[in-house]
């Protein structure tokens, strides 16, 4: 922090020409390099793990770039709920089902052209229409920040109140229906031991054990059962 | 000239404090643990009490071979205890200890976010060295880690947010600022599970479930030994002085003392610390390991209803008095 603040106070003296290099665009500029190879190693690298760790290292750059356009409120949620908690669950859940060390041969799929033909024109499309939306817009990066809390709280509760309430209400749909459908799973699983004979002495999470590199049952489960 | 000169100032005494805290809390554990089981802990090194214990335990560190395990993932193993360290290492740059703007590492704005975010990156490390190890107790530390976490981080985040409610601010020298002695009461819900979840996150008994050393050696840390071994248990000590020293400023109104004692703010923050890592210590010596799946009982089924009614309370009160 004390850094970026003190490149804040340095920089962008003159008045906004098309890319100044003036010290804080020439950060962003690194940063976003940086932040764009991170994301396209996430996407290429053959081993699981080092796509979730490179992942943090995307999202890490972001809430750099968040922080250099004065958005500090926005930098700090990325870092806590990205950083802090996606990239934990997706761990969780690599580390709860396969996370070999090494090369996953499997780990790359036929559709790679595909994805990359979506994966373009998505990003065609959101530049094309931020560049259109802010062409003529510009963050004053000396004055009073513009993304502060206070001005970030403001905005959110005085001119987006609706959006926000409707996306409060879609996260807790989500939320109702994860538990709905991970209920509804629970009962499938555990009703056929009761019908067939067969699964006697085995447990439920054994067709899990399958998938696993090195035939480990699922741990936590197991735990939980003790 | 002079501002550079100021940073460089700031930035050396907290990493200093960052150095030297830790150890101080280290070395009353052991007398403090030992007193409390009726030995008498370090005695000879330094001489005066064992008082250089922790500093021939560095020596004794520093000297063993860093072992990488054959089948382990080289880079990301030798890069966790780092990925572990380094976040206490900058909230303790946001954690005011006086009043003013000249008490504090560095006034951010949002901090109550900043600190909550960083320390949540902090266990990011656990996770690494877990899974880079290639052996089945890390991986299995590692997955407890992991499911700690998501549980303790709610409540943590949830009675942060009570606070910031009650100052009408995320910065933490304006809720310092804001602070009444009556906040206390009001409060104190939120600053026991805050204090709670913050234990259950830094994984000090009673939670010390990820890293067990009686059933799965030491969870994430098994295959680690020498220095880097030292740098995971310099942040678990790094840690405690973390949430304490937040527990201090957000619950406990830092440099508000009793009798209002001009210039001797810093002496109420850092008592107030001294007495939460007390606790801390008494509680490892004092609670058995809760299991699994007490552990995840406890954050769903309790701390998280008492966050979510500690933030209603506030709201309510904070409507009434307005």
């Amino acid at each position: 922090m004390n850094a970026v603040s003190a490149a804040l106070t340095t920089a962008a003296a003159d008045p906004h020409g098309f890319l100044s290099p003036t010290g804080v665009e020439i950060a962003f500029l690194l940063v976003g390099l940086v932040t764009f190879g991170a994301a396209l190693v996430t996407v290429t690298t053959r081993q699981l793990v080092h796509a979730a760790l490179w992942l943090v290292v995307t999202l890490g750059g972001l809430a750099v770039e968040y922080l250099l356009l004065t958005a500090e409120f926005i930098a700090w949620v990325q870092v806590l709920i990205y950083v802090g908690s996606v990239v934990v669950l997706l761990l969780f859940g690599l580390m709860l089902t396969r996370a070999p060390i090494g090369r996953s041969p499997d780990a790359d799929s036929g559709n790679r052209w595909a994805a990359l033909t979506v994966a373009v024109a998505a990003a065609a499309a959101l530049v094309w229409v931020v560049v259109d939306a802010f062409r003529t817009t510009w963050i004053d990066l000396d004055g009073p920040a513009a993304g502060s809390t206070q001005a970030t709280g403001a905005s959110l509760f005085q001119n987006w109140v609706l959006p926000f309430e409707a996306l409060s209400v879609l996260l807790l749909a989500a939320l109702v229906g994860a538990i709905v459908l991970s209920r509804k799973a629970k009962a499938e699983t555990s009703s056929p031991p009761v019908n067939s004979r067969a699964a006697t002495g085995s447990s439920p999470s054994v067709p899990d054990s399958r998938n696993h590199p090195d035939g480990r049952n699922n741990p936590v489960e197991q735990e939980g059962g003790r | 000239m002079n501002d550079a000169l100021d940073v460089t100032l700031r930035l050396l005494i907290v990493f200093a404090v960052f150095l030297t805290f830790p150890l101080i809390i280290g070395q009353t554990e052991h007398k403090v643990m030992a007193h409390m089981q009726g030995r008498l802990g370090p005695m000879y090194a330094g001489g005066f009490h064992g008082w250089a214990q922790l500093v021939a335990d560095g020596v004794k560190f520093a000297q063993k071979e860093d072992i990488v395990p054959a089948g382990a993932d080289r880079r990301i193993f030798q890069l966790a205890p780092a990925v572990a360290l380094l976040p206490y290492l900058l909230v303790l740059l946001a954690i005011p200890i006086g009043p003013g703007e000249g008490a504090v590492g560095e006034v951010i704005d949002a901090g109550v976010f900043f600190v909550l975010a960083v320390m949540g990156v902090g266990v990011l490390g656990s996770l690494m060295a877990g899974w880079a190890s290639a052996n089945k107790f890390s991986l299995l530390g590692g997955l407890r880690t992991a499911a700690q976490l998501l549980a303790y981080e709610l409540p943590m985040l949830l009675t942060a947010a009570s606070v910031a409610m009650a100052a009408g601010t995320v910065s933490i020298p304006g809720i310092l600022d804001a602070f009444q002695w009556w906040w206390l009461p009001w409060q104190i819900v939120g600053a026991i599970v805050f204090f709670v979840a913050g234990l259950a996150e830094l994984q000090r008994p009673p939670f010390d479930m990820p890293v067990a050393d009686s059933e799965i050696i030491f969870g994430a840390y098994t295959e680690y030994t020498g220095l880097r071994f030292a740098l995971f248990l310099l942040a678990e000590y790094a840690g405690i002085v973390v949430l304490c020293g937040l527990t201090t400023v957000l619950f406990l109104g830092g440099w508000h003392g009793p009798w209002g004692a001009d210039g001797l703010g810093w002496v109420w923050t850092l008592l107030k610390t001294a007495v939460l890592a007390f606790i801390v210590i008494w509680l490892r010596v004092t609670y058995p390991r809760l299991r699994e799946d007490q552990l995840q009982k406890l954050a769903w089924t309790l701390l998280v209803p008492l966050s979510l009614a500690q933030i209603a309370l506030t709201g309510i009160v904070k409507v009434v008095i307005s």
